[in-house]
């Protein structure tokens, strides 16, 4: 039963999901704000057209980004929502939380906001759904003596993600919550001062199975792989023919290079023409692993269509080793804000920058030699420069 | 006193199980022991057991609490969130394991969301927070997900299957890749409030930001003119200038994009491909959006080969064909015509009837 008149939301509740009309009913009981951004949801399902006008510039003292204004468009029907903006909070690599401070932080919210949060955000961000002008302050001073920053925002870095990586994946090429950890700590200038053509994001996957769907939307993806050859314990391929896999039609048939072979007792791979793709490796955990030389697969470029239409990241570097401290990411990182920063027009992404300037002049920048690796296919137009000497 | 800032994120070592931490990079398989239970088992022989509980993503601080209960209960006080804001309880102890799934269960709460499921919906804010949506997000999400239930909690699908949402082109999240993508759209081109676009804008800023080139000055009016033939709705005008306003309660509504993906397994991560230009907005259920998703989800499981996901399954059997099964019908929307259309016109006289 609504006491708001909002049967539309009432609805909602009902069906086996979790409803976040729900969630909302229970932080309206502490919030009489939410009552009002309930009515004006209410309001958004009958005149079907949404009620937030347009972000002003709002954010808390030092920092140019992490918080995002929004303001109600009918403040007089809506009054609790008048403003009622977002704050982004930086999650800890690879989403892990002990309860104490996931109630710390509820705590803090409760005392300052509307007690809605999103865990969490596209971004990757633990997101803080809708507080006023006047509490922005309070609530940031309330979070950094928990330890927590706030995530990024405008034309700045965006807050770095990783899949759960060697904290509970056997797939792991490398420390992907570790090199998360160390670029976020290392670019907190870049993340939290809006000064780039645009945005920029940094995704981070263990392996070629890209958990956190690095190569479709971040600037620079970086995706585990390895060299050399898959470790194959046959007994316990056997053992899973045992227990009703077809290993012909399901694995063997479906790898993508045709490098595998099974006679009913023995599985074989031509390592040197697998691609890696993890097709195999993911129906048989137990009895295939990835190679022993590990490292990742860095990708740039990926992006959504704004402006001139979506692209996934390109190889750039095929094969990189990650260890701490990282100085050789670190360094690749810079020179391409650098170049970036530079070349970029505003709103810009780097993967535009790059299809307007020439995959060629972007690799001569960052110090990359051209490989066959990078590509799908030679050009096949006859347009081509000699830019030094013949 | 001052607040210190650029401090980062906590340090996530403490936010690590101690079986996680001792174990850290040393795990040896997993196995999914049944819809929402892994097991993973590292070469100590310690093994860690994960339940995953599809969330609704807007969480109020209380609903968190009551995580924090269970995970203080079962979990040694643990827990971790997934990249489409699912829940997983971490335990270490096997003989909490059912208790805690039977508790979960008494709740309501959804457990599953592994292997060849239909997890939960990557989503954006919708109506609920954000400026330019053309759609809502949660309550199409709960929707969808009400349908599809069934599907959450069994893993008897042919393969994988993500589903994704975005309320508009902005697509904060990566619809764009997903086997099912769910994308709000507008048809209006923008109505221009003079007085507004005047006295509030930056009229070069947003000529630039148009990506088809339809905002010309309008010199006599102080302000901007859009050409209505070379407009595709994308909204990239309003979010420079507030005067131009593109949502409306009949133009906008929902696109479906099918057969994309991000793993490299099999074949390369792909984009997803426009399939249903147009459904209305039909709040609070949305059935005519609910409808063509689960007619997707079920066609595919149908006529797909095992491990097969849809891309791969289309691709396979070529769209002529995709369009004949599915009965959806092929309109002129779906021919490309933005900056890199010819890489999807037809090369070869190759095809089938
Ligand atoms: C051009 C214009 C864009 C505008 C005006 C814009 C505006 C916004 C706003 C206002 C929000 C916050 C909604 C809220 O919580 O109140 C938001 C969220 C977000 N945006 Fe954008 N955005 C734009 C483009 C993009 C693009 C291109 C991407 C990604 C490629 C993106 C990714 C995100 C993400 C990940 C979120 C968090 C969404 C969530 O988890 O709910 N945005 N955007
Ligand atoms: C002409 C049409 C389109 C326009 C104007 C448009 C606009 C936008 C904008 C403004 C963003 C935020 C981008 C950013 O700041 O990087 C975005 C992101 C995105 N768009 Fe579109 N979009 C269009 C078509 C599409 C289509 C057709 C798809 C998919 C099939 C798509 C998929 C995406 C995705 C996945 C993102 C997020 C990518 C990321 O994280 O970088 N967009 N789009
Ligand atoms: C400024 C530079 C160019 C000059 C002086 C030039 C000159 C010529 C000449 C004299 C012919 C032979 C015409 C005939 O015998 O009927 C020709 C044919 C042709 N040109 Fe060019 N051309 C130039 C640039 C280009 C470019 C840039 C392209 C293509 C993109 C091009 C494509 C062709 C083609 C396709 C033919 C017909 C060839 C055939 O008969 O199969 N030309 N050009
Ligand atoms: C410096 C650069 C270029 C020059 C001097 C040039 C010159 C020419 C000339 C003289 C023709 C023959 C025109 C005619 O038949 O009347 C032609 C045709 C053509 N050019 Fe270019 N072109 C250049 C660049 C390009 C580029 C970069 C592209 C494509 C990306 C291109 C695509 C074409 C095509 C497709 C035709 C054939 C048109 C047809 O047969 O209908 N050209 N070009
Ligand atoms: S991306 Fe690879 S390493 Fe990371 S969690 Fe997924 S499967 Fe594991
Ligand atoms: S990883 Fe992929 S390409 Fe390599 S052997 Fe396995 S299925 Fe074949
Ligand atoms: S997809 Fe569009 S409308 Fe939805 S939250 Fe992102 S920017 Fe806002
Ligand atoms: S809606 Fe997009 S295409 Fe239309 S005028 Fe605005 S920026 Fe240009």
């Amino acid at each position: 039963m609504s006491n708001n008149g909002t049967p539309m939301l009432d609805d909602l509740e009902k069906g086996p999901w979790p409803s976040f009309v729900t969630d909302m009913k229970q932080a309206a009981a502490k919030k009489p704000a939410v009552n009002d951004l309930m009515r004006q949801l209410e309001a958004s399902y009958t005149e079907k057209v949404g009620h937030w006008k347009h972000g002003g510039i709002v954010g808390v003292k030092g920092y140019g980004g992490g918080v995002i204004g929004r303001y109600s468009d009918s403040p007089d029907r809506f009054p609790g929502v008048e403003h009622f903006h977002t704050i982004r909070v930086n999650q800890p690599a690879g989403w892990f939380y002990n309860t104490k401070s996931l109630r710390a932080l509820c705590d803090v919210w409760d005392k300052h906001g509307s007690g809605l949060t999103n865990f969490h955000g596209a971004t990757g961000d633990i997101i803080l759904l809708g507080t006023t002008t006047d509490q922005l302050q309070p609530t940031f001073d309330d979070l950094a003596e928990l330890g927590f920053d706030l995530g990024g925002s405008g034309s700045a870095m965006r807050t770095p993600s990783c899949c759960v990586g060697p904290a509970r994946c056997e797939w792991a090429c490398f420390d992907s919550l570790n090199v998360v950890d160390t670029v976020t700590r290392t670019f907190q200038d870049q993340l939290h001062r809006p000064m780039f053509p645009y945005k920029f994001k940094i995704k981070v996957s263990g392996c070629p199975n890209d958990c956190v769907a690095a190569i479709a939307r971040s600037d620079m993806a970086i995706i585990g792989t390895w060299k050399g050859n898959i470790a194959i314990d046959q007994t316990e391929v056997t053992q899973c023919a045992a227990n009703g896999m077809n290993i012909q039609t399901e694995v063997v048939d479906m790898c993508p290079t045709h490098c595998m072979a099974w006679d009913g007792s023995t599985l074989k791979i031509e390592d040197r023409e697998c691609n890696r793709c993890m097709h195999c490796i993911n129906l048989m955990p137990k009895a295939l692993r990835p190679g022993n030389e590990r490292g990742a697969s860095i990708l740039v470029g990926g992006k959504a269509p704004i402006v001139h239409g979506a692209m996934l990241g390109w190889v750039v570097v095929p094969f990189i080793k990650l260890e701490p401290p990282y100085d050789n990411l670190i360094e690749l990182v810079n020179k391409i804000f650098e170049w970036w920063d530079e070349n970029g027009k505003m709103r810009e992404r780097l993967g535009e920058l790059i299809n307007r300037q020439g995959m060629g002049k972007f690799l001569k920048a960052v110090g990359l030699k051209p490989v066959p690796q990078m590509i799908k296919r030679p050009r096949a137009n006859p347009y081509y420069f000699w830019r030094e000497g013949v | 006193m001052a607040t210190r800032t650029d401090f980062g994120p906590p340090d996530y070592r403490q936010m690590l199980p101690p079986i996680i931490t001792k174990n850290y990079g040393q795990w040896k398989y997993h196995e999914r022991l049944q819809p929402g239970l892994l097991m993973h088992v590292a070469e100590s022989g310690d093994a860690l057991y994960t339940i995953r509980v599809g969330s609704e993503r807007l969480l109020s601080t209380d609903k968190v609490r009551e995580m924090c209960d269970l995970a203080e209960k079962y979990c040694d006080g643990y827990l971790r969130f997934t990249s489409r804001h699912n829940v997983e309880f971490l335990c270490s102890d096997k003989a909490r394991v059912d208790p805690l799934i039977a508790e979960l269960k008494a709740k309501g709460w959804p457990v599953g969301g592994t292997g060849h499921s239909i997890t939960n919906i990557v989503h954006t804010q919708g109506w609920i927070h954000c400026h330019t949506p053309a759609t809502d997000a949660s309550a199409v999400v709960k929707s969808v997900m009400d349908e599809l239930y069934q599907y959450f909690g069994t893993m008897d699908l042919p393969g994988y299957c993500r589903i994704s949402l975005a309320c508009c082109l902005n697509m904060c999240g990566a619809v764009h890749c997903s086997d099912i993508a769910i994308l709000g759209m507008h048809r209006m081109v923008p109505k221009i409030n003079h007085d507004i676009v005047r006295t509030k804008c930056e009229l070069p800023n947003v000529i630039a930001a148009c990506p088809t080139g339809a905002i010309r000055p309008d010199p006599a009016n102080k302000s901007l003119t859009v050409n209505p033939d070379r407009c595709m709705y994308c909204g990239n005008c309003y979010t420079m200038c507030p005067g131009m306003t593109v949502a409306d309660p009949i133009g906008d509504g929902i696109s479906i994009w099918v057969g994309g993906k991000v793993s490299n397994s099999r074949s390369g991560p792909a984009f997803s491909r426009l399939v249903v230009p147009f459904l209305p907005n039909n709040p609070p259920r949305w059935p005519e959006t609910v409808e063509v998703v689960k007619m997707l989800v079920e066609t595919w499981a149908k006529h797909a080969r095992k491990h097969e996901r849809m891309g791969e399954w289309i691709e396979r059997i070529g769209w002529e064909r995709f369009f004949e099964i599915t009965g959806l019908p092929f309109t002129e929307q779906m021919i490309d015509d933005f900056t890199m259309a010819p890489e999807t016109f037809r090369t070869t006289a190759a095809f089938k009837w």
